[in-house]
């Protein structure tokens, strides 16, 4: 399922801008989803406090990291948690493999987790003979359409209920051509029992872990974490290591947050506290640093690291909403992917922080209040010092830059420019300019600001 | 009051109207308005498309053009952000913060500067206002519509002002127009979807102006209506707040 598409942002948006009623579609439902977030937030006068408190105590959690993740794994050993460190993406996955390995395991149910699409483990395990199965029901549909997750907390938000239909009744044997949410859903609720029952391994993620208690807390809507996790003999659960909050107390503020921004909705309809294991049961813990590390490092960008997988700032932003989430090629879309993945490999993901207007409205959003917009002009600059833009832009721009620095080239410059747009238009109006295949040129005028004004002053000596 | 006019390249070059009325309606206002003519660019095309250490030229040239000023007045909110957050000059640090204080956009300006309590201009026709993102989000001459904080609107206090004008309710207050900079052309697809989208929710709510406090958002806005043979028309809120049909 990984994307092994080259192609940039660019080109993806404008494949997928080829169907417009279907952007139309996917900008108005996530624009709904975005006016839901809206309402939510401002039945709570204290939302803008809660938002602040959020980022302060996650900036307190970056500053002192390494002790705390110190003090969540001695209290998680305490309660009978095991725990595993993984360097990166690499060692998250054989790490789970050979907990599974050495019980023999070869089928696992696993519950919403976008650190194991990050980590490609569902491809990892494929390859090793492990079948694994997405028990979230958007998760489920797209892993039966052979994709990725399009948004991180709507998987499939791209699909029409039509099209899931299709999935289904090919794979899950509904009757063709049926599109009805409840029976849909009913169907996958059947096939999702029967895997719950037989699964003796159950992966989920980690929404919050808890420093002082040594708990974590994962937040699901389907309560499929829990089906999967409770049933099988042994769960592990991946975590970046960001996820630390110090105190239970904590969670008040973050679960107030968390679904207001991401659905509208007041709370997740679980949010599931994970402390010791049942009797006979394993609880396994894999903290994860995959570039986490470097990131908390780069001044500008380590609180990046804050974000709590909420999603508002997809649904808010115009770009996504009109581009589709697979455009961002990589596995967390939207701004706050185009924040994180150049930290991962900066040369793959260079178009990224450009598929933006800068706009801003993503940071207005973010619950944490991670300054994304400032972010991505940040990274922009870095990708261009690094070498990773095209040499053609890197020439336009030193033109432009050499000609704006002086007056008299600038209005040489001016002057020639209007003059071709009046009297040699086919110039600039063709298919050859970006601009011109949906928008006319502005007309150029007789004369610029600078002459009238010059000639004002003549007129008034 | 010695206030210097900062007039956006592509503003000089494709919308002197916009300039022209921006200079009278200071004039109105009895402001000693000095236009410095070597005035190019603000650097922020090179500086949003990652190439910010390329407008050190740019940034020099404009300390020497800004210096000395009460207040710098622009009619752009983008190009006013853009002085505000990253004008730097290694040799003249000193004169690129005082002018990094003392810019300010032109709506920005007249409300919280010169106070301005009535405007004799008539303007009778259904306009809607596009609140450009740098001028909302960056210098917040609006309330923004993901906060939830009292909402004001500068621009929009000042078009009430207006004899005859009536501003239409939007779908989105707030949504982007796609114009992006480089990005309208980089991402032209999505680029001039978003501006699609933008001018038929003005269209859909019966504006037959659309105006801004940013020209780039409406220089978008304009190439699409164009395109589409739209009646709407775009204008810049100075040419509107300067707009007195009895002259």
């Amino acid at each position: 399922m990984s994307n092994s598409t080259t192609k940039s942002h660019a080109e993806l948006a404008a494949a997928f801008n080829k169907d417009e009623p279907r952007v139309d579609w996917h900008d108005e439902t996530l624009w709904w989803v975005r006016a839901k977030r809206d309402i939510a937030a401002h039945k709570l006068p204290e939302w803008e406090l809660l938002r602040e408190t959020a980022s302060q105590i996650k900036n307190n959690v970056l500053s002192n990291l390494s002790s705390y993740l110190e003090q969540f794994e001695a209290n998680a050993l305490k309660n009978g948690l095991v725990v595993h460190w993984a360097a990166d993406a690499a060692e998250h996955n054989q790490i789970i493999h050979k907990l599974l390995a050495d019980r023999g395991i070869n089928r696992m149910v696993k519950s919403k987790s976008m650190l194991t699409e990050e980590c490609h483990l569902n491809e990892y395990l494929k390859e090793h003979g492990v079948d694994v199965i997405d028990s979230d029901l958007g998760e489920r549909i797209v892993q039966l359409a052979n994709e990725p997750p399009s948004h991180i907390v709507l998987p499939c938000i791209h699909k029409k209920k039509e099209e899931i239909g299709d999935i289904f009744h090919e794979h899950l044997g509904s009757a063709k051509g049926e599109s009805d949410p409840k029976i849909l859903t009913e169907t996958a609720r059947q096939h999702l029992r029967e895997v719950f029952l037989t699964r003796r391994a159950a992966l989920t993620g980690v929404n919050f872990a808890i420093a002082e208690t040594g708990e974590f807390v994962i937040c699901t809507n389907e309560g499929n974490a829990d089906m999967g996790a409770h049933l099988a003999e042994i769960h592990i659960a991946s975590m970046g290591l960001e996820k630390i909050i110090p105190e239970r107390k904590h969670l008040g503020v973050f679960l107030r947050l968390l679904t207001r921004s991401a659905t509208g909705q007041p709370i997740t309809t679980y949010s599931s506290h994970f402390k010791k294991p049942q009797d006979g049961r394993e609880i396994h813990i894999v903290i994860v640093d995959n570039g986490r590390s470097i990131q908390l490092g780069r001044e500008d960008f380590r609180n990046s690291l804050k974000c709590i997988r909420c999603g508002a700032c997809m649904n808010t932003c115009p770009v996504y909403r009109k581009s589709g989430g697979h455009s961002y090629h990589t596995a967390i879309a939207g701004p706050i992917g185009s924040i994180l993945a150049p930290n991962l490999d900066m040369k793959k993901y260079a178009d990224l922080p450009f598929a933006s207007t800068l706009c801003g409205s993503c940071s207005n959003v973010c619950p944490v209040k991670i300054n994304i917009h400032d972010q991505l002009y940040k990274w922009r600059q870095v990708i261009v010092k690094e070498g990773y833009s095209p040499t053609a832009k890197t020439i336009a721009m030193k033109a432009m830059a050499f000609t704006l620095s002086s007056p008299a080239l600038y209005r040489t410059g001016g002057k020639v420019g209007r003059w071709v747009f009046k009297h040699a238009p086919f110039a600039v109006n063709n298919q050859q300019n970006p601009w011109f295949k949906h928008r006319e040129m502005p007309k150029a005028p007789e004369q610029s600001f600078g002459e009238w004004y010059s000639k004002r002053k003549e007129e008034k000596k | 009051m010695k206030v210097a006019l900062f007039v956006p390249c592509y503003v000089d070059q494709f919308y002197p109207g916009a300039a022209i009325a921006t200079l009278q309606l200071l004039e109105k206002l009895g402001v000693d308005v000095h236009y410095p003519k070597n005035q190019t660019c603000c650097g922020q095309p090179m500086a949003n498309s990652g190439y910010e250490h390329l407008t050190t030229g740019c940034n020099n040239l404009f300390v020497d053009n800004f210096s000395g000023y009460d207040y710098i007045v622009c009619p752009s909110g983008s190009c006013t952000l853009h002085i505000k957050e990253h004008l730097h000059s290694p040799e003249k640090e000193e004169q690129a913060i005082e002018i990094r204080k003392r810019v300010y956009e032109l709506t920005e300006f007249l409300v919280d500067v010169l106070k301005v309590e009535n405007l004799q201009a008539n303007f009778p026709y259904k306009v809607g206002l596009h609140n450009s993102c740098h001028g909302l989000r960056g210098l917040k001459i609006s309330q923004m519509s993901e906060l939830v904080a009292p909402a004001f609107s500068k621009p929009a206090h000042l078009l009430n002002m207006v004899q005859g004008l009536e501003l239409v309710q939007l779908g989105r207050q707030d949504d982007c127009c796609g114009f992006g900079g480089t990005f309208c052309v980089a991402e032209e697809a999505v680029s001039s979807k978003m501006g699609k989208d933008r001018v038929e929710d003005h269209i859909e709510h019966g504006a037959e102006y659309i105006t801004s406090a940013d020209l780039s958002c409406l220089m978008h806005m304009e190439g699409i209506l164009r395109r589409q043979n739209s009646n709407v028309k775009v204008i810049h809120v100075a040419e509107i707040l300067n707009h007195s049909s009895h002259e």
